[in-house]
């Protein structure tokens, strides 16, 4: 098997190199682009750090390395990346486009709340695709969380999503996991159908969070989705998914600088304890080494 | 991505401090090929594709080809169109089925790639050819998939082959093996196997796909990419040619915004066709891929062809001649536009047909705003006209006016918008039969044109307005150039705004015969 790419054995050639030339700034700018950060970012990433090289005078690899995470680290930071979970119950509702990975993630989502001994309901509001519903109770069984499920095929994702919540504020359950049926940005019926989901739900409580999850092998199309999701359904937080194989989802970086809305959960495996908060630090040492 | 326009756009602005000078220099190319690049890294092709491919179009762009030309731009967009359908695979490839026995498909691909609703769209699809599929349930690793892919067959309407529940249960060999004998006996003629997604880097999961595939010895094996991944599309594809060899490649989601550049890299890196592409989610929702509009597509230049496609499909050519002569006769009347409408409508959705057009992308918003009932509710109101009063409009007094208001559920204000504006429309519309320029914006198709431009006209005019009458003009705008120019070239795709150039027509007259 073709051994991943990985940003850090990209920039390993690059930083073992005795001085700092302009190879070394194609070799950079071709890593930040392989690494999914887009012709954008990476043209700015790439000329603060000339400017800060130029600045301190420096000719050693080691200290543009350093820089360079420094640099991600000081971007990605930049907002806020806390849960707000607060309210009884806290309402989290769960976005994206098909395939990212929602259901997974609310079902280590339930399971990483009930470790801090919250009781959690999650809402099957995933009523178009097929078993999805099926999908999500697996998941809750294996959380430990209640699930409410539609009452018939095809019911309305709103209702489902007012049952759960009503369900929640009836027997005191503190966290309210709503998942949705994946849908393409481009569909604007479906995403007027968020809107509603997302008006039925305030009319009972506040809502906490909604959670945008994206697939860190997406691309530029990303910061599309984000747009449209935010547009749509108000999104709070981003969840990064599949971090575990070899993409690097530098998009992101993209997506908050454009946005303004934090990456607040990475998820990088299928086991369930597999979902974690994210953090500047450790997501740019991932990538950079 | 809308924010960028189109590459038309950004190499005609790379251009336009060229304009006077004879030949474009090594310098003037660099600078195109570095838009190109950007471009191509925009649509999300991988970075190794885009740097052999940018290598490629200097060369041929260094050439006389260029330089010689008339419109660079134009020159150098149709290039980067050539060497894109190059890659891409020319021709479209068709499934190959086994001489004898049942032909065995497996699919493959990371997860949420759409594996299993695309088993559901192939059986569906192969089934409609005249086969009779059977689906396997060989995902036994995420929860319910095999439950799922029971509900797609159903849909489907094929046999579907789970004799393991899955959720980690099972050895999903066996059931691919068991499978073929099952096919066997039952005499089904294509056996799809749906494995589990699996991510690249997994080496224990990538044996099992291997192991399936040695256990099988399928006759195509399809590996099934989201158009939506960035720059991982040749680790994956790599990994996954290394692991378990595909034959074909399948696109999925295409029905999103995404420019697709996935495409291109891995059929440029792996060197296999791309066999069908997947645009939505519905199962019939899946068609043979075409190289040459999926070029367009990553250019952002718009898919004329499917465009002219259904046009010509529901078009009766006939019928346009005729309507084309009323123009120029001044014979058009509210019963001739009536049909045009309702040949329109036969083409299905205006938002899909608009959103086809060059440079549509950055219009998105207000093509979501266009509301696609109006032109029920025109049709209504030419509907509750007598057929006196639709061959001569001038008939429409105040109180067939109010009558055909109340018939047709609307104001009286509607219908007096509708009356002008088909006035209007048949002036110009006959301007256009005699072979004068109207000022129709918006339909100006690749010549390197400004899109800027045409895009705010379009907004103007185009069917956004809370009237009617104004929308079915645009309708009108949007129906007539076509007759109009029907005897002419293609589907009168040439007869467009602003007066394009000869050698403007002439580029496009190529790239659309191609």
């Amino acid at each position: 098997m073709a051994s991943p790419w990985s940003l850090s054995s990209a920039l390993k050639g690059m930083f073992a190199r005795p001085t700092i030339d302009d190879t070394t700034w194609d070799d950079l700018e071709d890593a930040l682009i392989s690494a999914d950060f887009g012709p954008d970012i990476t043209e700015s990433v790439v000329d603060e750090l000339r400017a800060s090289v130029a600045k301190f005078r420096t000719t050693d690899p080691a200290d543009l390395k350093r820089m360079l995470r420094e640099t991600l680290e000081e971007r990605l930071a930049k907002l806020d990346p806390t849960l707000h979970l607060s309210n009884r119950p806290a309402v989290v509702l769960v976005v994206g486009v098909n395939g990212v990975g929602k259901t997974t993630t609310i079902g280590k989502f339930a399971k990483f709340l009930t470790n801090y001994g919250r009781t959690v309901v999650v809402g099957a509001a995933d009523t178009f695709r097929a078993a999805a519903v099926e999908q999500l109770a697996t998941w809750a069984e294996r959380g430990g969380a209640e699930i409410v499920r539609p009452q018939q095929q095809g019911q309305d994702p709103a209702s489902v999503a007012f049952q759960t919540v009503e369900r929640a504020q009836r027997e005191g359950i503190e966290i309210v996991l709503i998942d949705t049926a994946g849908r393409l940005q481009t569909k604007s019926g479906l995403m007027d159908e968020l809107g509603k989901i997302r008006r039925v739900v305030e009319k009972q409580t506040e809502i906490a969070e909604v959670l945008l999850v994206l697939d860190a092998t997406t691309g530029q199309n990303g910061l599309s989705q984000a747009q449209a999701f935010i547009e749509h359904a108000g999104v709070t937080g981003l969840v990064l998914t599949k971090l575990d194989g070899s993409a690097k989802g530098g998009f992101v970086l993209a997506v908050q600088e454009k946005t303004g809305i934090p990456i607040k959960l990475v998820g990088q495996g299928e086991g369930i304890g597999d979902l974690t908060g994210f953090t500047p630090h450790v997501f740019v040492q991932g990538l950079v080494g | 991505m809308a924010l960028f326009g189109n590459l038309t756009d950004r190499l005609a602005d790379t251009f336009k401090n060229l304009r006077g000078k004879g030949k474009l220099s090594p310098a003037d190319i660099d600078g195109t090929v570095r838009e190109i690049r950007r471009a191509l890294l925009d649509a999300d092709v991988a970075l190794e594709v885009v740097k052999e491919f940018t290598g490629r179009v200097r060369d041929r762009a260094l050439g006389d080809e260029v330089s010689k030309s008339l419109n660079p731009a134009q020159q150098v967009v149709q290039i980067v169109n050539d060497e894109l359908v190059t890659i891409l695979g020319g021709e479209t490839r068709r499934i190959q089925f086994a001489k004898s026995g049942p032909t065995v498909i497996m699919l493959a691909g990371l997860q949420g790639a759409g594996k299993t609703t695309l088993a559901g769209k192939l059986a569906k699809w192969l089934k409609s050819e005249g086969h009779t599929p059977m689906l396997v349930a060989a995902d036994l690793q995420r929860p319910n998939a095999v439950t799922q892919l029971q509900v797609v067959g159903e849909q489907a309407g094929v046999a579907v082959y789970a004799p393991e529940p899955g959720n980690g249960k099972g050895d999903p060999v066996r059931v691919a093996k068991d499978a073929l004998k099952e096919a066997n006996r039952k005499q089904y003629d294509v056996v799809i196997v749906d494995t589990a997604g699996r991510l690249g880097v997994d080496a224990e999961l990538m044996k099992q796909a291997a192991n399936i595939r040695k256990a099988v010895d399928p006759d195509e094996v399809l590996f099934v990419i989201d158009a939506m991944i960035g720059q991982d599309a040749v680790t994956t594809a790599r990994a996954f040619q290394d692991g378990v060899d595909f034959t074909g490649v399948v696109l999925s989601k295409l029905d999103g915004d995404a420019r697709g550049g996935a495409a291109l890299s891995v059929a440029s890196v792996t060197g296999r066709p791309i066999l069908f592409a997947s645009t939505g989610e519905s199962l019939d929702d899946f068609e043979p891929f075409h190289p040459d509009r999926m070029a367009s597509r990553i250019l952002d230049l718009g898919d004329i062809l499917t465009l002219i496609e259904q046009a010509q499909k529901n078009f009766d050519e006939e019928e346009s001649r005729k309507v084309a002569e009323k123009f120029a006769t001044d014979t058009f009347t509210l019963e001739d536009f009536l049909a045009q409408m309702q040949q329109l409508k036969n083409m299905g959705s205006i938002k899909s047909m608009l959103g086809m057009l060059p440079g549509a992308k950055g219009m998105r918003d207000q093509l979501e705003n266009f509301d696609e009932s109006e032109i029920t509710r025109t049709e209504a109101i030419i509907q509750s006209m007598t057929l006196q009063e639709r061959r001569v409009p001038k008939l429409l007094n105040g109180s067939r006016r109010v009558r055909i208001a109340r018939g047709s559920g609307t104001t009286v204000t509607e219908v007096n918008a509708l009356v002008n504006r088909f006035e209007q429309a048949a002036k110009m519309m006959k301007t256009v039969a005699r072979g004068g320029t109207p000022q129709i914006p918006g339909m100006g198709p690749i010549p390197g044109q400004k899109f800027g431009g045409a895009k705010q006209q379009q907004k103007k005019k185009g069917s956004k307005s809370g009237n009617p009458a104004k929308r079915a003009a645009e309708n009108a705008a949007l129906a007539a150039p076509k007759p109009a120019a029907a005897a002419g070239s293609g589907f009168g795709l040439g007869s467009t705004p602003g007066g394009p150039s000869e050698e403007e027509l002439a580029s496009l007259q190529k790239f659309l015969g191609r």
